[in-house]
């Protein structure tokens, strides 16, 4: 008998089965290390001391959830509507074009809190944008939304570079980068929301784009759960012919979808183009759009979800960074095979366990 | 005359930068059309150059490299095939993992065992696959257009070069001559009716990402150990997602992927040869053009502007045998 119609409580579905899967993926990571001639629990120990160890580790640990925060969410709210979208990383790209025209225009008459209204919507604008194309072929012309959005990253990123060399880069300097945006232009860090805790942020770049992704994280979860718009996008979702029924326009809803999801991988941009580097550089997303993938996943598409996931993202990043200095023999590079462990246990084979879990439990039941 | 000299030596470069693309979209080509989207194609691309450069230097041999680089190539396409056939989970999802796992291991592991940031060591003549020169070559080439094109575009490329050609009309023949290919196209449309004919539909797609995983080992492989000597970090370079744009701009079959690989090629080697050089009138071309060039005409193609593109009804969906 199949058992994928058998249905498990929900500590086990959304408790265990993704706490066996991280486990799996870590095992495997753990052999890695191994196999390069390491410690893999010294390995651990170093990671979690470098992502949480210290004031300013917790910092950065933040500061990279914050990225898959937004990134996680503009994935989770394509996914309701039934929609794959994996050009955040391209529209988070562009969202950092919005951030910056905006950043560099009005930084040098107004404040930050004056600034930063505008630079999210500049940001979600350019994001929702680069998404528009994608939306619109597929809910007009049925092309793949995942094809689609594929090829946006990489046209996304060609632009990119071209505007950064060519249009928007300092005359007479090498780099490819803006000029730096002036106070007006940044946001500020949230050392005082660390001191609270009795924490110093030292030199970590966690800034207000945390409590902007905390508070989207309500508004996606309120857009998702009590609203009408996301009534329909959720039917959508789970049945497109129910929703052609209930009269739920289809394009309407997939363009507006896409561009919520779009315009929420955009403010992405925020983080790292005005709270830390205070200027636009050249791929500055970092994959941190593909991340999202993973981590709106693990997060079962629901916001609270998603935070956890990013936070453990951001350990992964942080503590893998502060790792490679440690060990010398694991390169940075070590975290992208970790996150690549984690988004094939936890995502494409999530439901590896389950068969096993529903014999045990049923088991466990009769007794 | 200069034109044409011009040409010929980009046209020389179309074929040496198309045979990634060729084999990879060949890969692509019968993963997707047994309906498993194939996300993957970079990191597998990526994993068997690795693979294929550590041998080749480690044995000296480049047959070895190949046999190495198609294993480990297979490999992935088999953890595709356990996370997407058999346990249904998202194709999409999984290609994203081995993207993922590629990118890192291979540097991690490369920094693990030579310790040169992520390359490996240089490899010598025995260990690549060498330039095959037709007879006559050399002395044709001073002999017109005709021969300087048979000495420059046809002859002088690696024997790689010439599978890849190869692999088209075979891949053609098998998925639409032989009973393997009906099925693998006709689990990909409807995979219902093909376990209804009592045929495995697990068995027929994991055979399909296996074809795929050969293929695409014969492309990493060429870019390591036949196009360079050496791996680099990150040298598949988006190259396994262009092949992808390839297989949809050829409409999912097998001849127009060759020709759309290598039209994808021609314009890598025009972007390179209009680096740096100024069109009369238009001033210097940006190369970000023709390297975002191959994505645009693919969704051009996909709006349904050039002609319609069906891609294999089942695909991404995974088989539920019994409810």
């Amino acid at each position: 008998m199949s058992t994928a119609s058998v249905s498990l409580p929900n500590w086990i579905t959304y408790g265990l089965m993704p706490l066996l899967n991280l486990t799996l993926a870590f095992v495997i990571s753990g052999l890695v290390v191994w196999l390069i001639g390491e410690n893999p629990f010294e390995a651990v120990k170093l990671l979690l001391i470098g992502a949480l160890g210290r004031g300013e580790g917790i910092g950065f640990t933040l500061f990279y959830a914050t990225n898959f925060i937004f990134t996680g969410l503009s994935v989770a709210v394509a996914i309701h509507a039934g929609l794959f979208n994996i050009g955040s990383e391209g529209q988070a790209y562009l969202g950092g074009l919005g951030a910056a025209l905006v950043a560099l225009a009005l930084d040098n008459y107004l404040p930050w809190y004056a600034t930063m209204p505008f630079a999210i919507l500049g940001a979600a604008a350019a994001g929702a944008a680069w998404a528009f194309i994608p939306a619109w072929l597929q809910a007009k012309r049925g092309s793949h939304i995942v094809i689609t959005t594929i090829m946006f990253n990489f046209i996304g990123a060609a632009l990119m570079v071209y505007l950064l060399v060519n249009v928007l880069i300092v005359p007479g300097k090498m780099a490819p980068e803006t000029r730096t945006f002036l106070e007006g232009g940044q946001l500020p860090k949230l050392d005082w929301l660390m001191e609270l805790f009795g924490l110093k942020l030292g030199a970590a770049p966690f800034n207000f784009s945390f409590i902007i992704a905390l508070v989207m994280c309500v508004v996606v979860w309120f857009l998702i759960w009590r609203t009408k718009f996301g009534y329909e996008m959720r039917t959508l979702g789970i049945s497109p012919s129910a929703a052609s029924y209930a009269g739920i326009p289809y394009a309407r809803t997939v363009i507006i979808t896409m561009l919520i999801s779009g315009g929420l991988a955009g403010m992405m941009a925020l983080n790292p183009v005005m709270g830390a580097s205070a200027r636009l550089q050249v791929e500055f997303v970092g994959g941190a759009g593909f991340v999202g993938i993973a981590v709106s996943l693990m997060g079962r598409n629901h916001p609270l979800g998603i935070v956890l996931a990013a936070l453990l993202f951001g350990i992964l990043y942080q503590g893998g960074g502060e790792l490679s200095f440690d060990m010398p023999n694991i390169t940075r590079d070590m975290i992208v095979v970790i996150q690549g462990l984690v988004i094939l246990f936890a995502g494409a084979l999530e439901f590896m366990f389950r068969p096993a879990l529903v014999r045990i439990y049923q088991n466990f039941v009769k007794a | 005359m200069d034109y044409i000299d011009i040409l010929i030596s980009i046209l020389g470069s179309t074929i040496r930068l198309s045979i990634p693309l060729i084999f990879t979209a060949l890969a692509g080509l019968f993963s997707e059309r047994s309906g498993i989207f194939d996300i993957g194609l970079e990191g597998k691309m990526l994993a068997s150059a690795f693979a294929a450069a550590c041998v080749a230097y480690l044995t000296g041999n480049a047959w070895a490299g190949l046999l190495a680089g198609i294993a480990t190539s297979v490999a992935l396409s088999l953890v595709h095939g356990f996370a997407s056939i058999t346990n249904r989970g998202n194709q999409i999802v999984s290609g994203v993992a081995i993207n993922f796992g590629a990118a890192g291991l291979t540097i991690v592991l490369g920094q693990a065992w030579f310790g040169q940031g992520g390359r490996t060591p240089q490899l010598t003549a025995d260990g690549r696959f060498g330039e095959i020169r037709f007879p006559f070559a050399a002395e044709l080439r001073d002999s017109g257009y005709l021969g300087k094109f048979y000495a420059d575009v046809i002859s002088g490329h690696n024997i790689l070069t010439y599978m890849a050609f190869a692999a088209v009309p075979i891949s053609w023949w098998i998925l639409y001559r032989t009973r393997f290919g009906l099925r693998l196209r006709a689990v990909g449309e409807n995979p219902g009716a093909v376990d209804t004919a009592g045929i495995s539909v697990s068995w027929l797609r994991y055979r399909a990402v296996i074809c795929a995983g050969i293929l695409c080992g014969f492309s990493g492989t060429y870019l390591a150990i036949a196009q360079s000597a050496a791996f680099i970090k990150d040298m598949s370079a988006g190259k396994g997602y262009i092949a992808l744009a390839a297989l949809i701009f050829a409409k999912w079959k097998p001849v127009p992927v060759m020709f759309a690989c290598l039209l994808f090629g021609f314009l890598d080697a025009f972007a390179n040869f209009m680096q740096g050089k100024s069109v009369p009138g238009i001033g210097e071309v940006p190369v970000q053009i023709f390297q975002a060039l191959p994505y645009v005409l693919t969704c051009i193609l996909l709006a349904g502007f050039i002609g319609v593109a069906h891609p294999p009804k089942a695909g991404g969906v995974p088989y539920t045998k019994e409810r």
